[in-house]
C-alpha cells in the first residue's frame, strides 16, 4: 500500500515541477548540426565574458532548429535556431501562423563543401564539377548522346584523373551540405556537360530537367552518408580509391589522413572561399526572434557577440575553426544592433 | 538394419563383449568424440576470454591518455595599463576587459619562460606562443582576476592547459610527420614543446577535470569533462529508482502474491516478459511522443529520460521480483497465516524480507543496463547537446537539458578534432568502472543477505 502512495506522490511532484520550470534565465540555442561547433564556441566565450550564463546549444539540424523556433513566443521557445540554409518562406508563414513574426537574420559567415580522399590514396587532386557529374550521375553525354551512365573508372571520362573505380560518399538528403552538393557541383556539372540541354531536347520542360539533374546514380558507386563526417571518414578510411565530401572545418581537424581536391582549378581555403572564387561554399545562418530580446536576458547581447569582429573576424576563434568570415561582417553587425528584422527588409 | 551380428562365413566372431584393459575401436572413438566435446567448451571460453582481453586492453590503450592532461606552469604579469586603465581598480571597469584581453598576457608569460630560460627557437614573437596554449586559459586568469582585483599589477603563478595539439604530441597521438600539413601547429611549436617539457614548464598531470569537468566547444578538447553528464545519469538514475522500484516491487507482490491464475493475469504476464525483449529505441520514440510532443516536458532533460528508462527497466525489476518472490518456501506464507497473520501482514513483515536481497540485485542490474543505455536518449534530445553548465539545483538537475554518460560518449565520437576520440575511449572507462562497482555492490548483497533453504 505504502509503495502505492509513494509512487503516486512521486509522480506528482514530477508533473508539479516539470510544469514550475519557468523564469528562464539563459539563451537557448537549437539548430544545424553544422552550426552546432561554432555556437559552442562563442556560447563559451560569452559565459566567460559576461555576467550572463552560458547559453544552452542544441543541435538537432537546420529544419528541426527552426521547427523548435516557430512553435511560438514565450519563454519555453527557443530563442534563437541556427541554420546552415537560408529560412524558407514555408517556414516564415509557419512562424508567423504561431505568432513568430519579427525574426532577424543574422548571417555567420561562410563553409567550404571540399572533396577530399584518403592520404596516401590514389592521386584525386583536380577535380571539375563536371568530372563528378560524370562520375556520379545516373545519364551522362557521351559523344554527343544522353546515355546510361557507362563509366566505371575516372579515367574513362578523364584522363588526368587516376585509373581507379568511382566510388564517392555523399552527404545523404537529409543534410544541409545535400543541397549545396547538388546546387552548387552536380547541376553546374550538368549543364556543363551539355546534359542539361540534351534532357530539354529530348523534350523535358527546364523544370524537370533540373530535378533530373540532380539525381545521382544508385548502383552503389555513389553512397549517401546520413550520419556525420566522422562516419564519412570512417569509409573513406576502409577504401583507398574513394572520394568523400567534407566540410572545410573537420577537413582542416584532420589533414593528417585527408588530402584535398581542388574543385575548377581552386584550392579551398578560407581565403578563396571569402573571395567566392572557391565555387561549393554556403553560408551559415542564425536566426533571432526578436520579441525575445529584452525577455531573456542576454539575448542581445549574445547575438551581437555571435557577429563581433573578435569571434567571427577572420581573425577570431570560428575562423581558426574554419568558418570563412564574411568580408560583410560589418553590415551584419550593424543589423542585429539595430535588430533588423526580415520583414522590414522585404 | 545394421548388419554388425552378420558375421561372413570362416571367420572366428568376435568376442561379443570387448577387453577391459585393451579398448575397442568404438569406445575408443566415443572417449575421443566426449574428449572433443570437452575442448570445443574450453575453446569456446578461451575464445570468450581473448575477445575479453583484446577489448579491454584496446579501450585501456586508447582511453588513458584521457585521464592525463598537458599542463604549463607560468608566470604570468597582470599589466595594469592593459587590465586597468583608469587604476583606480573599479570592477566594472576590470571586467569589461575580456578574455581576448588576456590572452596577450598568457602569451608573453609563455614567452618570457621561452626567452628567460635561453631557450633557441625560430618563433621571435610572443603571440607565436598561441599554439601552445588553451583557449580556456584566458578565462582561468581572467576568473582569478575578478575574484581578486589586488592581482593586477602583481606577477602570478597559473598551471593553464596545453593546447589538444601540445597534448597530443607529448602522448604520441601528433606526430612530426601529422604537423606538416595542420594549420594549428607547426614543427617549431613541438621543438619548443620538447624544450620546455625538459625544462619542466610543461608537463603532463593526473586530469581531475575530465572526471569532474563539463563538456566543452569543439575548439578545446583539452577542456572537456564528463562531470556534468555524469549528474545527468546519476538524476536520470533518481528518476529511475523512484519510479521504477516501487511500481515494479507492488506489481510483482500484486502479480505473485494475489492475483488469481486466470486468463487476464496470465495475459498480463506474457506482455510483461515480452515487454523485456522490446527494443530499447521503441521506448525512446515512445517517450518522445508521449513525455515531450504531448505532456510538454522540456527536451533533453533528465527527467524525461528518467521516465523512459523507467518503462525500460520495469520489465526488469518485475521479472526478477517475482522469481525473488517465488523463492521464498511457502511454509514461511503459511506460518504467518497459521498463526493468524494477514495476508498483508505475511508479505510485509515475511515474504518481503527474505526476497529482498534478490529484488535488490535485480533493480541494481536493472539501474546498470538503463545506465548505459544510449538510444532512447537519442530520440529525447540528450544527444546533441553540449553539456557545459552545471545544474545549479536538484530541479534543474531535473528539469534543465543535460546529457546522459553513454550521450556523452557518443558526442565526442562525432566530433572532428581526433583529441576528442581519446577522450570517448576515456570516457568508456569511467562508464564501465560505474557500471562494474554497481554490479559488485549486486553481488555483495546477494552474499551477504541472500539465504538458501
Amino acid at each position: 500500500m505504502s509503495s502505492v502512495k509513494l509512487t503516486a506522490s512521486a509522480l506528482a511532484i514530477a508533473a508539479v515541477s516539470a510544469t514550475a520550470a519557468a523564469a528562464r534565465d539563459q539563451v537557448q540555442v537549437a539548430g544545424s548540426s553544422t552550426v552546432l561547433p561554432y555556437a559552442s564556441i562563442v556560447a563559451e566565450a560569452f559565459g566567460e565574458n559576461f555576467d550572463f550564463p552560458t547559453p544552452v546549444v542544441e543541435s538537432g539540424g537546420s529544419s528541426a532548429g527552426l521547427k523548435r523556433f516557430c512553435q511560438g513566443v514565450g519563454e519555453e521557445h527557443t530563442d534563437i535556431a541556427n541554420a546552415s540554409r537560408k529560412i524558407r518562406e514555408k517556414e516564415i508563414q509557419a512562424c508567423a501562423e504561431n505568432g513568430v513574426t519579427d525574426i532577424v537574420e543574422v548571417r555567420i559567415g561562410y563553409d567550404g563543401i571540399v572533396f577530399a580522399s584518403q592520404l596516401t590514396g590514389p592521386a584525386y587532386t583536380e577535380f571539375t564539377q563536371s568530372d563528378i557529374f560524370n562520375a556520379l550521375a545516373p545519364k551522362v553525354m557521351v559523344d554527343g548522346n544522353l546515355v546510361d551512365n557507362p563509366y566505371t573508372k575516372w579515367s574513362d571520362f578523364n584522363a588526368d584523373l587516376p585509373a581507379e573505380e568511382i566510388l564517392a560518399f555523399i552527404p545523404g538528403t537529409k543534410h544541409g551540405t545535400r543541397e549545396v552538393f547538388e546546387e552548387k557541383v552536380i547541376a553546374v556539372g550538368c549543364a556543363e556537360t551539355g546534359a542539361m540541354e540534351a534532357m530539354i531536347a529530348g523534350g523535358m520542360d527546364e523544370d524537370t530537367a533540373e530535378d533530373a539533374c540532380l539525381q545521382v546514380r544508385s548502383d552503389g558507386r555513389s553512397v549517401d552518408i546520413d550520419g556525420d563526417y566522422t562516419e564519412t571518414l570512417a569509409s573513406i578510411d576502409a577504401n583507398s580509391n574513394a572520394v568523400g565530401v567534407f566540410g572545410l572545418a573537420f577537413y582542416e581537424n584532420n589533414t593528417d589522413v585527408l588530402k584535398v581536391a581542388t574543385m575548377a582549378g581552386v584550392a579551398p581555403t578560407t581565403e578563396s572561399i571569402a573571395s567566392g572564387e572557391y565555387p561549393v561554399s554556403r553560408p551559415l545562418f542564425f536566426y533571432v526572434k526578436k520579441a525575445h530580446i529584452g525577455v531573456i536576458p542576454g539575448l542581445k547581447e549574445f547575438a551581437e557577440f555571435f557577429v563581433a569582429d573578435e569571434i567571427a573576424g577572420p581573425d577570431g576563434p570560428l575562423a581558426e575553426y574554419g568558418l570563412v568570415s564574411d568580408p560583410e561582417l560589418a553590415d551584419t553587425q550593424n543589423a542585429v544592433a539595430d535588430e533588423k528584422t526580415m520583414s522590414a527588409e522585404m | 538394419m545394421t548388419d554388425t551380428s552378420f558375421t561372413p562365413p570362416g571367420r572366428v566372431p568376435a568376442p561379443r563383449h570387448g577387453s577391459l584393459i585393451t579398448l575397442d575401436a568404438r569406445t575408443k572413438k566415443r572417449n575421443a568424440a566426449e574428449k572433443r566435446f570437452r575442448m570445443y567448451g574450453i575453446a569456446a571460453i578461451a575464445t570468450g576470454l581473448i575477445f575479453l582481453t583484446v577489448l579491454l586492453s584496446a579501450i585501456i590503450a586508447n582511453g588513458k591518455g584521457a585521464f592525463q592532461q598537458t599542463f604549463i606552469t607560468t608566470q604570468v604579469f597582470f599589466d595594469p595599463a592593459k587590465l586597468d586603465k583608469n587604476g583606480d581598480r573599479n570592477i566594472d571597469d576590470i571586467k569589461k576587459v575580456s578574455t581576448f584581453g588576456y590572452t596577450p598576457l598568457l602569451h608573453n608569460a609563455i614567452f618570457a619562460e621561452v626567452t628567460d630560460r635561453g631557450i633557441e627557437t625560430p618563433l621571435t614573437k610572443a603571440s607565436e606562443m598561441k599554439a601552445l596554449i588553451s583557449a580556456s586559459a584566458a578565462a582561468q586568469v581572467r576568473d582569478a582576476v575578478i575574484a581578486n582585483p589586488d592581482l593586477i599589477g602583481e606577477t602570478v603563478e597559473f598551471r593553464i592547459l596545453a593546447s589538444s595539439r601540445v597534448d597530443g604530441y607529448l602522448k604520441g597521438r601528433v606526430s612530426r610527420e601529422s604537423v606538416i600539413r595542420d594549420k594549428s601547429i607547426d614543427a617549431e611549436h613541438l621543438d619548443l614543446t620538447d624544450a620546455l617539457a625538459d625544462a619542466g614548464v610543461i608537463e603532463k598531470r593526473f586530469n581531475l577535470s575530465f572526471i569532474t569537468g563539463a563538456d566543452a566547444s569543439e575548439s578545446r578538447a583539452e577542456q572537456a569533462g564528463m562531470g556534468v553528464s555524469i549528474l545527468g545519469s546519476l538524476f536520470m538514475m533518481l528518476v529511475v529508482l523512484v519510479l521504477s522500484l516501487p511500481i515494479g516491487v507492488a506489481a510483482s507482490i500484486y502479480l505473485e502474491e494475489f492475483a488469481k491464475q486466470n486468463r487476464w493475469t496470465d495475459l498480463i504476464e506474457v506482455n510483461i516478459s515480452n515487454l523485456a525483449a522490446v527494443p530499447s529505441i521503441v521506448f525512446g520514440i515512445l517517450g518522445l511522443a508521449v513525455f515531450i510532443q504531448f505532456a510538454h516536458l522540456p527536451q533533453s532533460a533528465p527527467l524525461v529520460g528518467g521516465l523512459v528508462l523507467t518503462l525500460m527497466t520495469l520489465p526488469t525489476i518485475i521479472i526478477s521480483t517475482r522469481a525473488s518472490l517465488k523463492a521464498v518456501p511457502p511454509s514461511i506464507r503459511d506460518a504467518a497465516l497459521g498463526i493468524g497473520a494477514s495476508k498483508m501482514q505475511s508479505v510485509v513483515h515475511h515474504v518481503l524480507p527474505l526476497a529482498a536481497p534478490g529484488i535488490l540485485t535485480g533493480t541494481i542490474i536493472g539501474l546498470a543496463q538503463a545506465l548505459g543505455e544510449t538510444a532512447p536518449l537519442l530520440l529525447i534530445g540528450m544527444v546533441g547537446y553540449i553539456a557545459s553548465n552545471y545544474p545549479d539545483g536538484i530541479a534543474s538537475g531535473f528539469l534543465d537539458p543535460n546529457s546522459a554518460m553513454p550521450a556523452q560518449i557518443y558526442e565526442w565520437a562525432k566530433r572532428a578534432d581526433p583529441a576528442y576520440y581519446e577522450r570517448a575511449w576515456g570516457g568508456i572507462i569511467i562508464l564501465l568502472v560505474v557500471l562494474l562497482s554497481m554490479n559488485l555492490i549486486a553481488i555483495i548483497l546477494r552474499r551477504r543477505f541472500e539465504r538458501r533453504w
